[in-house]
């Protein structure tokens, strides 16, 4: 039994330690926004917040987990209202979708650390996050105004 | 002194004799002992022929990859610039959503050519980044016994360091990856070798 805490509710998973934590939270935990894309740490569909770290869940095994704060998409805010998440609705920035779960767990890790990027700071951040449609400018931008929107929530 | 007596106090001090000499003859003396209690003996020529050895392993893909040029790692055999292009960051262990152990699990990940796994994967930090890419063997041995620019180890440390995890990890490489050109134990003697006979850097 692996216990750990998922969106802020502690779970006990009769799993094997060598599952990777994506498995776990899509089908033991029916959690399906976090994404499988690649299986192999290359394209970002799959990143949630690991004790606050933006982790590949893919490769990250149940072992690696145990005991620790998994956030995933449902649970990075109580009303989907996360900067990131009302700066993606405000920009439309998704076209199929796919990948922004991804990219906005990504994008909230760089908001928590630097609370005005720039757009060489947004490249740096977010270069692990594969966007097959190309709405990488988007992305940018609504990284940009979510910054504006977390800075005016501190005021 | 009687007769007796006489032969107990000789067979004391026979057996204590044959005691310590079993003890010194036994006694295996560790690297660090070693290396505290023996000099270091000079030796241009034994210490170049070292090095060379070691210079071949420091340059494989498996050593330069973590020890690049510019801020971002290499990666593969051919030490290619490491795809989606993670940034060094103050502390080596990268940026915001792209530190290495986000990807890099504590050990290798399974199938072929996936990350490879280490707890203390990181890059040399931003203040000592350690180059080895591009280095001749005559600028890579001044700089590692050059405390200013190895990390601040001394001889000790720099001995130790051939057994640090991370150096070690090279020959745990994962799928689809080559080992260095020398197994560890070969590497190990060549270093502490190159390191016991004065640390000479070879001309070019």
């Amino acid at each position: 039994m692996i216990q750990l805490t998922v969106n802020g509710k502690t779970e006990n998973l009769d799993v094997s330690p060598e599952m990777p934590l994506l498995w776990a939270i899509r089908d033991t935990l029916g959690l399906t926004g976090t994404k499988f894309g690649c299986g192999v740490a290359q394209c970002g569909a799959c990143v949630v917040h690991l004790d606050g770290e933006a982790v590949r869940s893919c490769v990250t095994k149940m072992s690696r987990a145990k005991g620790k704060n998994v956030v995933t998409i449902e649970g990075l805010s109580e009303n989907n209202d996360h900067p990131a998440q009302k700066a993606w609705q405000e920009i439309d920035v998704p076209q199929c979708g796919y990948c922004h779960s991804g990219q906005i767990m990504s994008a909230a890790v760089l908001l928590r650390e630097n609370t005005n990027p720039t757009d060489q700071d947004i490249d740096n951040a977010m270069a692990g996050n594969i966007c097959r449609c190309g709405t990488y400018p988007r992305i940018r931008k609504a990284i940009h105004l979510a910054s504006e929107i977390q800075k005016k929530n501190k005021i | 002194m009687s007769t007796k007596i006489k032969f107990t106090f000789i067979a004391l001090v026979l057996f204590s004799g044959i005691g310590l000499a079993f003890a010194v003859s036994f006694h295996q003396t560790t690297e660090k002992e070693y290396v505290t209690i023996t000099p270091i003996k000079k030796d241009s020529v034994a210490s170049v022929a070292a090095f060379k050895q070691v210079y071949k392993v420091l340059m494989s893909p498996r050593c330069v990859n973590c020890h690049p040029k510019g801020d971002i790692p290499l990666q593969g055999d051919n030490s290619v610039v490491h795809s989606m292009q993670p940034k060094r960051g103050k502390d080596g262990k990268g940026v915001y959503a792209m530190k290495c152990a986000n990807c890099h699990q504590p050990s290798n990940s399974p199938g072929l050519h996936t990350p490879p796994g280490n707890p203390e994967w990181h890059l040399p930090p931003a203040d000592m980044k350690m180059v080895f890419e591009g280095k001749t063997a005559h600028e890579l041995a001044k700089q590692l016994v050059n405390p200013k620019l190895n990390g601040h180890k001394d001889l000790q440390q720099l001995i130790a360091h051939a057994d640090d995890g991370l150096v070690k990890a090279g020959w745990n490489m994962g799928k689809g990856r080559t080992a260095p050109p020398l197994t560890h134990a070969q590497f190990k003697k060549a270093w502490i070798t190159w390191l016991k006979t004065g640390a000479y850097a070879p001309a070019k």
